[in-house]
């Protein structure tokens, strides 16, 4: 018999439609992370030193591809964990520089007036490095998968949490786009800034531009020698650099410079509330400060960005949940809002790292206890006992705040300030040496209202009247927007946006076209655009939205009227830096 | 659960690698030898089979001991337990007949030594002979069941079941869903897709991609290689005196026909006349269009 002659013996057996066997008893595990930031990788840690079977789900293709920050992380004196606690070698290894300098600019056109922070940097502070998402949150990923690897779980990445399972009404576990159904004794939601968990239980909503800040960033390329040099350090020092005053216009918020060990991360936080109002382009205002003359010296002749990027932060003193739980919910770091911005320091990591490291402890102690709330109530106290909650939302502030933020005060206040009489009280030696002083409260500090007052107005008179006017122009060209989404990788999940646009009028959803920090009026290339259609005869303006140049940053689920999702797992814009 | 991927060299055709002569025949020698594309779907069943149900997989291959390279690949790719190459002089040159028969000797062989089988896992076509024979004849030499054109996979154990979802090809394309018994031999489609959909599965092909790392770096100890003795096969069998189809020559796509021989002949001469009209009678008629007619 030949091969040709051969016959080709197809089985084809009787055809059914049965289903997999597997799929009728569903998967359990004790404990269920959402989310392997600072936050989850704590928590995780902390499960499986009690023992517990924990599974780490990440949406991101690894962890910290999908995060940013400043960013400064804190260790504590007064804190119950630090991430040195439940990382050893976090610091070697995981870490850029250390701070060792702080200092902030008041800026009023090019007339600058730094002050030395560093007292208020080291109140209550054990150490603080900086550090870039991408590299420190695959670290902490990697070592948490070694620790739930012997608990009977692990961390897998590329798996976007969309839901939570409900029985009978009850959260019993987690629905996921990649994976079928998850039960668990305890889901712990560390799924950042705008967690779609805490939003599903109704724990926290996306309505009020107020209770949020937009950071924008810019990772910018530098030899470590040449760090050292520019910057006046060792090898092993750091410095943070922080900026206020008319930089930004009228927009409150403040700038930041921190050294990593061959790159700068240089950035902006703004009020959400306040870009809204002024209209103001993000990319500009962190143009803005790239550009001004005191980083001239800084950053040379040959400006080489590595990635631009951005996210919402919560507010803690307005938002951070007082009862971060329901049923066997509970939240921890931005997801529960504990996003601390104490004056112009950002403590967002530190928090998330003890919140998640308590949720787990609350867990562990009150494991079998046959009421489903019981390790959320636990956790609840235990950030109230261990003063974490102060911090994170003083009463005091909520005093402060009502005096505070009353336009008439601020209006008087503001009255003063720009007159003559204001300036020259401000402006005389002895107030020079007792803002500097007020400036390192963090009592003072944390009080601070949130109006034009602290960030720009007594800035920028401080900035006028003591300030030093730099006498050179910066020859820093920044990329386009163009070109800044050019330079990110992207995996789109094409046909499938990850955000729709509800209402497509200008009056609901116009303040993306600006707010969007890959948006700008007049650029086509972005998200969100505006266009004029004839309705009816009459022209309108309506918003239209491309998600594909999207960097996930939450801004337009809070601004405009969208139905706002994550991309599905390992989708989307994929940060290197972060 | 048990199962076996086959898995072959081919060249690597891909733009750089590849080198033909000036005839444009392929030198096999200058072309570095890669695993067959279409295998790697194979062995994405066998690794969906392996992270669901447990149990062992192994690569085999026929071959010049340089396809130890290829089964190497297969295990970084994923995460095979060991590796079987049939290398022998005397299994040069087998065509698909003569290669069946040394992998359903090879699997006896394994099924005697190592283990039973439950599963065979073999690729569509390879890159360079596409026929698509060796996989059917294989199984009709160990007397197994196939299913070919599989895009998705699941195994029950304890009936000792495959569900298969085939693509049949035509003029739409349809998927059927069939049964057939263990032991059984599955060729993949290229549009097969493995899937995970639990969170137990993903944990254990991450740690089965952890634990090859190491292996595959010192693979030689985990390959086993047999002989047509090891084999129990007759040399008369297989290699080149086994196998009854011959290629005999791969023609080149012939020239322009201008280059062809024409024959002069001088209508005044009666004898070139005669051959001319001889050669056209067939033709004439209709008895051979077979010869010549191009
Ligand atoms: C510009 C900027 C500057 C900042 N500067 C500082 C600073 O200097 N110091 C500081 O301490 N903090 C800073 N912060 C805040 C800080 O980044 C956050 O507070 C901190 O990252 C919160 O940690 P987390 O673990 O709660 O959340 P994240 O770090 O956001 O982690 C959440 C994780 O969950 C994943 N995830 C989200 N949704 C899902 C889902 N549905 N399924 C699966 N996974 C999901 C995400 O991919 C991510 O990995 C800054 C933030 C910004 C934007
Ligand atoms: S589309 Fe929305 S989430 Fe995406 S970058 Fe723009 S504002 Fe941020």
């Amino acid at each position: 018999m030949t091969a040709s002659q051969m016959p080709v013996l197809t089985l084809q057996l009787e055809v059914t439609l049965m289903t997999d066997a597997s799929e009728t008893d569903r998967e359990h595990y004790e404990a269920v992370v959402v989310g392997c930031g600072p936050g989850g990788a704590a928590a995780a840690s902390r499960l499986a030193d009690h023992g517990i079977e924990t599974l780490v789900l990440e949406r991101g293709m690894d962890a910290g591809s999908k995060n940013v920050s400043g960013g400064l992380i804190y260790a504590e004196e007064s804190a119950p964990y630090t991430v040195d606690d439940l990382f050893e070698g976090f610091r070697e290894e995981a870490s850029e520089r250390p701070v060792t300098d702080y200092y902030i600019h008041n800026v009023a056109g090019n007339k600058v007036k730094s002050y030395d922070l560093t007292a208020l940097h080291q109140d209550d502070t054990d150490w603080c490095d900086a550090v870039l998402r991408r590299p420190m949150d695959s670290w902490l990923a990697e070592r948490v998968h070694e620790k739930t690897s012997e608990t009977g779980g692990g961390v897998l990445t590329n798996v976007r949490v969309n839901g939570l399972l409900r029985e009978r009404g009850r959260i019993v576990g987690v629905t996921c786009d990649e994976l079928d159904p998850i039960e668990a004794d305890i889901v712990i939601a560390a799924d950042g800034v705008n967690s779609e968990l805490a939003r599903e239980a109704g724990l926290m909503d996306w309505e009020d531009p107020n209770e949020w800040f937009q950071g924008v960033k810019a990772v910018v390329e530098m030899e470590p020698d040449v760090i050292d040099d520019r910057f006046d350090i060792d090898e092993d020092e750091g410095v943070a650099h922080l900026f206020s005053g008319d930089l930004f216009e009228d927009v409150r918020g403040g700038g930041f410079l921190y050294t990593n060990e061959d790159s700068l991360s240089i950035g902006t936080v703004f009020h959400l509330d306040s870009l809204v109002e002024e209209q103001a382009e993000p990319h500009e205002l962190l143009d803005a400060l790239l550009t001004h003359p005191l980083l001239a010296r800084w950053l040379g002749d040959e400006y080489d960005e590595r990635e631009y990027s951005a996210k919402l932060v919560p507010d803690s003193k307005k938002v951070a949940h007082r009862e971060p739980y329901q049923d066997r919910l509970v939240l921890v770091g931005d997801a529960a809002g504990q996003m601390q911005a104490q004056g112009p320091i950002i403590k967002g990591m530190n928090h998330a790292v003890t919140a998640g490291a308590l949720a787990a402890d609350a867990f562990a102690v009150t494991r079998g206890n046959a009421d489903p709330a019981a390790a959320g109530r636990r956790y609840t106290q235990m950030l109230e006992n261990s003063g974490t909650m102060d911090k994170l939302r003083p009463r005091r502030y909520d005093l402060a705040r009502t005096v505070g933020e009353r336009d008439r005060v601020t209006d008087a206040v503001e009255r003063v300030l720009d007159s003559r009489v204001g300036s020259l009280a401000i402006g005389n030696p002895i107030a020079d040496r007792v803002l500097q002083r007020a400036y390192n409260s963090p009592f003072l500090v944390s009080m601070l209202p949130d109006t034009r007052t602290g960030y720009v107005t007594l800035p920028s008179i401080i900035g006028e009247e003591h300030g030093r006017t730099l006498h050179w122009e910066s020859s820093v060209e920044p990329p386009t927007l163009d070109e800044r989404i050019g330079d990110l990788t992207y995996d789109t999940d094409v046909g499938n946006p990850h955000i729709e646009v509800r209402d497509t009028s200008y009056e609901a959803s116009g303040a993306a076209v600006y707010a969007c920090p890959v948006s700008a009026e007049d650029f086509g290339g972005g998200c969100y655009r505006s266009e004029e259609v004839k309705r009816n005869g009459t022209a309108a303006t309506v918003v239209s939205l491309d998600t594909q140049p999207c960097i996930e940053c939450g801004t337009c689920a809070v601004v405009a009227d969208t139905e706002w999702e994550h991309p599905r797992g390992g989708k989307g814009v994929e940060f290197r830096e972060g | 659960m048990r199962s076996i991927v086959l898995t072959k060299g081919v060249p690597d055709f891909s733009d750089g690698a590849v080198s033909f002569n000036e005839e444009g025949h392929l030198e096999r020698g200058k072309t570095p030898t890669v695993m067959n594309p279409n295998d790697a779907f194979a062995l994405e069943a066998a690794l969906q089979t392996r992270v669901r149900h447990g149990g062992h997989v192994s690569g085999m291959s026929m071959g010049p001991p340089g396809y130890a390279a290829v089964l190497e690949e297969a295990m970084e790719a994923v995460y095979t337990d060991d590796s079987y190459l049939l290398s022998d002089r005397e299994l040069a040159a087998s065509d698909t007949w003569a290669t069946a028969i040394t992998l359903s000797a090879g699997i006896e062989t394994y099924q005697e030594e190592i283990g039973n089988v439950d599963l065979l896992f073999a690729g569509f076509k390879t890159a360079d002979g596409e026929t698509g024979q060796t996989g059917p004849q294989t199984a009709w030499a160990l007397d197994w069941p196939i299913v070919t054109h599989v895009i998705a996979l699941d195994i029950d154990p304890d009936e000792r079941l495959l569900r298969a979802k085939r693509l049949v090809e035509g003029d739409v394309d349809e998927i059927e869903t069939v049964e057939a018994p263990l032991p059984c031999m599955v060729v993949t489609d290229p549009e097969f897709e493995p899937t995970y959909r639990k969170a137990s599965h993903r944990l254990t092909h991450k740690r089965l991609r952890e634990e090859t790392q190491n292996r595959a770096a010192a693979h030689d100890r985990h390959l086993t290689t047999w002989d047509h003795e090891d084999l129990n096969l007759d040399p008369d069998y297989i290699g080149l005196d086994g196998s009854p189809t011959i290629v005999s020559s791969v023609d080149p796509i012939p020239k322009a026909p201008s280059e062809r021989e024409a024959t002069m002949v001088d209508p005044a001469d009666s004898d070139g006349m005669n051959e001319v009209l001889g050669e056209l009678a067939p033709y004439a008629s209709g008895a051979n269009t077979a010869e010549g007619g191009d």
